[in-house]
């Protein structure tokens, strides 16, 4: 499979696919069978946030290296209406209350590292990695 | 077939059978509300086995079948969720509260038949 | 070439005296290394500091120490002592020597060294003065470097025990149809929760297990963080239909938690394990009833 992999948004109906194929690259990794879940669960998260809020935008996995360990990187982008305020949407009470499910916090629970930069009318950047654990 | 329902006496039986799109899930949720209404079904096991991911909107959705069908009389059972997905779930924070749960067809069915006293745990 | 001022030539001479001092002392431990070294061995034997060593380790060892020592005092260096202390510590040698053997063994030879400077100076207060100005610094200087090796060495195999202990898998253990103990021993932390959780869910598929016995009276510190990994494996293992009963978390703790903040509602806390696992026979329907040939034999003793 190819080092990166992109992948567009256009309606709930793709929310499925991608995080399928975020597991098979993951699996590539050598991830263990709880950390594919987490990934593949994250992945819906951030594939759904775009869905709901910009309608379309892109998502790209790719293979990620550091010294010698290796991780995914899920970048979720879109050119959505944007977060007004960050910090209050990353809140766990926040998004329960507004019925929005727990779509961003809980997704940077699953990852190791979680970047979001969003800009208010321009869209929604959000970068996730997870490192794949040493066995032995 | 993304879904199968089977009615056994007083109870219905849903298996899913394949990852299900969002709208695929709503369709279940009306689908099964209406069958209970039609059957008078006093039970509902609901077996999420295959499913590989319970993300957000899943868990939304079954608690809402769970509500539903309960506004009908009848008590529905999920089962079948798997180890790392339920550990995904809680790290996620969705604990499904409420919703009462087996660990298989044979528990829910259990569940079922023991009434409101034993059987299935609703997580308090 | 400018004058030097007064001080500069006070502080000049200074060091040069200092590093006359310096052979001098250095010239002097080495005319009477034999004699110190035997009274540094013969203090040690009578404070049972060389027990475990044989006479040859004994004598090799505290020629290399002791050179070792003469040679910082000369350069002004340490890397002879750290290289020594780092060779002894990875050797093990560290590992089976008492604390007491290695500061008591360096702390005598620094007597040592420092009785012989009284009995050379005791007729010059001044030049003593000088002498142990010298001296004193790098005797505590050797001695810490010790030390600090001995520590670092002894926490290193700590940490590698303690990794040892995380990376055995919490053991999930059937005691009837559809009850599981799992005793949790030793600390836990986020990556041992996570070990911990998935060994249970699996064993919850693997045997159909209702209720799950935790015991957590061998795990040291429970604090709001250990009560929330807690709390979400209770919850994992709820959503396949079992219910987890949590025992030794001992009543002050609880309360402790509880005073914090943490909600204990959702954790089915008992005592003990004894108690635990009668709540889950209890649970899943089973009942204990002791026969009669058994309640005859009771009845005998």
């Amino acid at each position: 499979m190819a080092d990166e992999i992109r992948i567009p948004i256009d309606s709930e109906a793709d929310i499925v696919a991608t995080r399928q194929q975020g597991r098979a690259l993951a699996a590539e990794l050598g991830f263990s069978s709880a950390d594919l879940t987490l990934i593949a669960t994250a992945i819906s998260e951030v594939a759904r946030n775009i869905v709901a809020y910009a309608k379309r935008g892109e998502i790209v996995l790719r293979h990620a290296n550091q010294g010698s360990r290796r991780g995914i990187v899920v970048v979720a982008r879109d050119k959505g209406p944007g977060i007004p305020d960050i910090a209050q949407a990353m809140q766990d009470g926040y998004s329960t209350s507004h019925g929005l499910g727990l779509g961003l916090p809980g997704a940077k629970r699953l990852m190791d590292e979680f970047d979001i930069a969003s800009q208010v009318g321009k869209g929604t950047t959000i970068v996730m990695k997870k490192w794949a654990r040493r066995h032995g | 077939m993304e879904v199968s329902i089977l009615k056994q006496g007083d109870y219905l039986i849903a298996m899913i059978q394949a990852a299900l799109s969002d709208a695929a899930l709503l369709k279940l949720r009306d689908e099964l509300v209406e069958r209970v209404g039609r059957f008078r079904a006093r039970g509902v096991v609901l077996d999420v086995t295959v499913l590989d991911v319970m993300d957000s909107f899943t868990t939304r959705t079954l608690r809402g079948i769970a509500h539903m069908t309960k506004l009908r009389g009848a008590r529905t059972i999920i089962v079948g969720i798997q180890p790392e997905v339920a550990f995904a779930m809680t790290q996620l924070g969705m604990t499904l509260e409420g919703v009462e749960t087996a660990l298989d067809l044979d528990g829910g069915l259990a569940a079922l038949r023991q009434g409101t006293k034993g059987g299935g745990n609703r997580g308090r | 070439m400018r004058q030097k001022t007064e001080g500069e030539a006070a502080a000049q001479s200074t060091g040069e005296a200092a590093a006359g001092m310096v052979q001098e002392l250095v010239t002097y431990f080495r005319e009477k290394r034999e004699v110190l070294r035997r009274q540094w061995l013969e203090q040690m034997t009578s404070k049972s500091l060389l027990a475990g060593r044989t006479a040859q380790e004994a004598e090799t060892e505290s020629i290399t120490i002791y050179d070792t020592c003469v040679g910082c005092l000369e350069t002004g260096q340490y890397d002879g002592a750290q290289a020594y202390a780092t060779r002894m510590a990875e050797r093990g040698v560290l590992r089976g020597m008492t604390a007491e053997q290695i500061i008591g063994g360096l702390l005598t030879l620094r007597d040592v060294y420092g009785r012989s400077l009284f009995e050379r100076y005791q007729r010059d207060l001044a030049r003593l003065s000088a002498a142990l100005d010298i001296y004193e610094p790098v005797g505590n200087k050797i001695l810490s470097i010790v030390a600090l090796a001995f520590i670092e060495e002894r926490e290193k195999v700590v940490r590698q025990q303690l990794e040892a202990i995380r990376e055995l898998s919490a053991p999930v253990l059937q005691l009837r149809q559809g009850v599981l103990v799992q005793p949790v021993i030793g600390m836990i932390d986020t990556q041992r929760a996570r070990q911990i959780t998935e060994a249970l869910l699996r064993a919850i598929r693997a045997n159909r297990a209702r209720v799950v016995v935790m015991d957590i009276t061998s795990v040291p510190a429970v604090d709001s963080k250990v009560a929330n990994h807690l709390l979400q494996t209770v919850q994992a293992a709820r959503l396949m239909g079992a219910a987890v009963i949590v025992t030794g978390l001992s009543a002050e703790v609880a309360q402790t938690l509880v005073t914090i903040g943490v909600d204990l509602s959702k954790l089915n806390t008992l005592s003990d394990l004894q108690s635990g696992i009668e709540e889950a026979d209890r649970l899943v329907g089973y009942r204990v009833i002791t026969t009669e040939a058994t309640m005859a034999r009771n009845a005998e003793t």
